[in-house]
Order: C-alpha cells, then structure tokens, then sequence
C-alpha cells in the first residue's frame, strides 16, 4: 500500500515535522510498509471486544492534593535554548 | 576481577577480598581500553564512579552497607541522571543534563551501587539493533560485525564484553530480551508497573518497563530486588511491596508445568536456534519439570498490534521535544513553526520520524477506531491467550529471537524485517506479562536465548526457574572472545 506524497505532508505538519522534499518519497514507501503491516489486523474480527488500557486493569492511583515538590524555576529555565526575565523565548508569534 | 558476577563482587566486597575503589578502577580500566571496539557506553562518568566508590568503601568498612554497596553498574542513557547528561541516543537531547535522578537511578543510589556511566541505545528505545543511536551503532562482543540487538544493545554488551556486571535496560517490545539473546546474558522485563517509570524517557507509556540485564538470574534477582517497588510519582507503578526476588531462587522446580506454544516454533525460525531450545526444554524436564503444549492462535497479531500502539503513543510522548524548554533547536527559525517543524525535522533520526508520522496517521481524525481501537482490542485478545495458557501451565517457554545476531547494515533498508525481529518478544509487553531471556547454546557460533514468560507479578518465579537451568548448564559462563 502506497501513501501518496499530500498524505506524507500532511502528517509531517500534524506532526510539526519538515520533511525535505528529497526524501519524500522515501518515507511514503516505507509509511507504506508499515501501513500494510499493520493492516493485517483489519481481518479480525473484534465484535464487542473491550478496547484495552492497562493489562491488569488497574485504576488511576490518587494522591492527596498537597505541594510535594520544590519549585525548581531557575534550574529547569537553564535548560533551554533561549530564556528571558524567567520565561522561555520563543519568534513573536503576535503583530 | 571483570570476570566476578554481582553476587560475588558483594560478597568479596563485604568479605574485604577488595575494595570497591579497586573493581571500579578496574573496570573504567577496561571500559577505556576496550570500548572503542563496541561503543556501548555513550557517557563514562569515571570520576563520580571513584569517589562513590571510595564513600561505598567507608561503609563497607563501617558495617553500615546496604545491598549492592560498591558494586559496580550502569544505567541506560535514557534513564534520568542529575547532572549527567542522558540523550536517550538522540541528537535531540545530546546537550540535555537531567536536574534530577529517575526512580531507577534513586533506588541503586540508595541500594550503595556505583554506577560508570551511561550506556548506547537506538534512539528512543526504538530499535531491534542498537543501529539508529545518534552516537553510533554498538558492536556485538561476540562477532564485531554483528548487531548486539536493540534497543538496550549498549546494557546488554557492556555485560557481555565484561565491562560492567550488569546493567539496567527498558524493554517495550523486547529491548531487553532480544538483545540478551543476541549477546549471552540474562535479561528480566518485570510485569508492566512492577518498576517505577518515574524520570524513564516515554517512548509507548502502555508498555514500556524497566529491567536488569545481567550475567545471571541470581543477579537480575538482585538488581530487581532494589529496582521494582511502589513510587507514587508514577501513577501506573504497581502498589506492591518491595520485595526479595532472591529468596526463592533455589526452590525445586519438581512438577513445574512448561507450556510450550506451538506457535513459536514454526516458519521464520531459524532451525539451529529451534533446536537449541528444545534442548534447553529437555534439560528442563530433567529437572521435573512438565512440558504442555500450549497455543497462542492470536500472537500472529501481536507485531500489527504493537506496530500501531506503540508509535501512537510515541508521537503524544515525543510531542513534548518542541525545540523551546530542552533539548535541540534549531539555528535562526522565521517563526514558532518553522522552529517546531525544523527542530524537529533536524533532532529527530529516521526511524524515529517515522514512527512518529505512523502514530500520528493512527491518531488522525477518522483513523482512530479503524487503528488505535482496533489495536487495543486485539490487544485484549492478545493477554485473552495468555491468561487462558496459564490456567494451565506456570511458565511458558520459546525462543526469544527468530535469529541469532545479524550483521551491521543487513536489516536496516527494510524496516519491516527488522520489526520482525521481535516477533516473539512484543505479545508480552501487550499483555503486560513479565519475560526473560537466558543463554541456552549457540547457533552458527552465535549466543541463543531462551525467552520464560511467567504470570502476572510471578518474577520470583521467574527467576527461580532460570536459576536452576543456570545451575544445572554452564551456558551463561560462556565470554565472548577478547576484542583484538
């Protein structure tokens, strides 16, 4: 099964990843191996078979609603690219 | 000394044999002369390792020790480890210096082990052959033109070369029993949750589990021991005591009931590693153990299955890489999504692109039932065949790889033969079911593995049924020959 080209790239800008118009190509085929791959399950028949979340059907674990951590501001901001007065820089997103 | 198991290098360390300043230089010693041909650590941290040693020697010497003081480890990079960096084998996250230890990290810090370094890995976890990590591909110890396996392929060498005596690993659809197989060591994927996840690099949130690989099940017993145990700070970690998997190791293994999936054993197989097997099923049964033919008609889908779930989940993990709070951005962006789409496009490898592109179609509006949905049902069908094999048997043992090491290069123009690789591993990471992977002969001179899966929370079990093969054969003893 092939994935056309219009396919690719609009998995690419779902995903905000760019894709070099070189290598399109190349990664619709192989999408397409996968896709091909994973279409064997669409033979099955899976009538009233509850989706599954957690093998051993566990439920969510719930923690008193108190501060347990520090606020470690400063060392997470020395993370990233670019920072300014305590907030992460990013291009101007607004005119 | 590079030859001593976990076991023994704790017991020589509290006997004052040696201390834990002399193993650690040691091994950093070979580590340095020797890793240029296996590439299977990416950071070496040697002087934190000798000052740790030096403050596990003063307790030693205190009688104040806990259970692995000064012994010798290393974490995968894709474990958290404050203040050294952890890349998860990816140019996205080469310059990442973690503000903190993952819960993995914390247990063997407070258990007193000392850890080397950081070992290679496919990036992110996602690889059958330790080829797709930005840092190079690691070399099997056994055959330097072959693969290790994947993804824990730096863990599970540094064990086999003797570097380490053991190492933690993540498994999501094998990536600690397959490259176990390929290398001759001994590797345990606990029960989904039974380790905390807490500071672990997500790749599939639904399968992903932490776990030893060592030289034997006496070791992975230790290391489990600190490794798995409550921690709140990960709401999918199991509520279950900390435990001692050691305790049981030597229990007889009299009437144990092996099941045998018939399914395991047929096309795709190579027929040296088939037999292989079977012998190791023979020893058993001279042990008094039972086979019992078991099937498993659904494990045919269990590739398919986890071929969506797993980048489903991968591309909501990965969304959190967006070139703004860590990790790799890119030079000079025109605007906020020329910066995600370029950061992304640049940090990312391909196989990694990839997955994130298939999960993002499985999640995409009027995909989602035909694919996810589909998937996790299968999914249940898929834990329905085990639950119902072991109302019969107590473990179920195979094969855990179709082939034995294959060669650098081989598989990597077509990924699907590569995901193929796992075809025996991945239906236990979608039942949630513990694995482990142990030396059982070679094949084409090259290690076999033999894969146990036990029930729901049954590691000690596990264990204690790998232990005695170990105890009755001498497969795990086997060195990969000295790199020239």
């Amino acid at each position: 099964m092939a994935v056309d080209a219009q396919t690719v790239e609009k998995l690419a800008e779902l995903a905000r990843i760019a894709i070099s118009d070189e290598t399109i190509d190349e990664v619709s085929n192989r999408l397409g191996d996968v896709l091909q791959l994973v279409d064997q399950l669409q033979a099955i028949n899976t009538e009233g078979v509850e989706p599954m979340a957690h093998p051993l059907d566990e439920v969510q674990v719930l923690r008193a609603d108190r501060v347990t951590e520090p606020n470690r501001r400063e060392e997470f901001l020395a993370l990233a690219p670019q920072t300014e007065a305590g907030l992460y820089l990013v291009p101007k997103v607004i005119d | 000394m590079h030859q001593l198991t976990i076991a023994e290098i704790a017991r020589g360390l509290r006997d004052k044999q040696f201390s834990s300043v002399e193993i650690t230089s040691h091994l950093l010693e070979r580590i340095q002369q020797l890793d240029g041909h296996y590439n299977s650590f990416i950071s070496v941290t040697g002087e934190q390792a000798l000052t740790d040693a030096a403050a596990a020697d003063a307790r030693l010497a205190a009688g104040d020790a806990p259970a692995l003081c000064g012994v010798p480890i290393a974490h995968k990079d894709i474990f958290c480890t404050s203040g050294v960096r952890t890349s998860c084998g990816s140019k996205m996250l080469d310059n990442f210096v973690p503000p903190y230890d993952a819960a993995v990290v914390e247990n063997f810090n407070r258990a007193g082990a000392v850890s080397l370094g950081k070992t290679n890995m496919d990036e992110f976890a996602m690889g059958s052959s330790n080829e797709s990590s930005f840092y190079g591909p690691v070399k099997n110890p056994w055959d330097l033109e072959r693969v290790p396996g994947g993804s824990s392929g730096g863990s599970a060498a540094a064990v086999a070369a003797q570097l380490v005596p053991g190492t933690t690993a993540t498994d999501t659809g094998g990536s600690i029993r397959q490259p176990a197989a390929l290398t001759g060591t001994t590797g345990l994927k606990p029960t989904y949750g039974r380790v905390s996840r807490w500071g672990m690099i997500a790749f599939a949130s639904s399968l992903d589990q932490g776990g030893p690989i060592a030289r034997t099940a006496e070791d992975a017993a230790l290391m489990l021991s600190v490794m798995a145990g409550p921690d709140t700070r990960d709401s999918t970690c199991l509520e279950r005591p900390q435990r001692d998997y050691s305790a049981s190791l030597n229990d007889s293994i009299q009437g144990l009931k092996i099941g045998v999936p018939k399914e395991y054993f047929g096309e795709g197989l190579d027929s040296e590693i088939g037999a292989r097997v079977q012998e190791a099923l023979q020893a058993y049964e001279k042990l008094g153990a039972e086979l019992v033919e078991v099937s498993l008609p659904h494990s045919k889908l269990a590739v398919p299955a986890y071929y969506v779930i797993a980048p489903a989940e991968a591309s909501a993990n990965l969304s959190r890489f967006d070139g703004v709070r860590y990790g790799y951005r890119c030079e000079n962006p025109a605007d906020l999504r020329d910066l995600y789409m370029r950061s992304r496009g640049e940090g990312f490898g391909e196989e990694v692109k990839r997955r994130i592109l298939v999960g993002s179609y499985a999640l995409s509006a009027g995909y989602y039932d035909a694919y996810y949905n589909k998937a996790q049902q299968v999914r249940r069908l898929i834990k329905q065949d085990f639950v119902d094999a072991f109302q019969k048997v107590d473990v179920i043992m195979g094969p855990t790889a179709p082939n034995p090491a294959f060669k650098l290069g081989e598989k990597n123009a077509d990924p699907v033969a590569m995901y193929l690789e796992d075809i025996y591993t991945i239906a236990t990471n979608l039942a949630g079911l513990p694995g482990m992977s142990l030396p059982c002969g070679f094949a084409h001179g090259l290690p076999v593995g033999l894969q146990i899966t036990g029930n729901y929370l049954d590691e000690a079990r596990m264990l204690n049924v790998a232990h005695q093969f170990q105890q009755a054969s001498d497969w795990h003893t086997k060195t990969a020959p000295a790199a020239e």
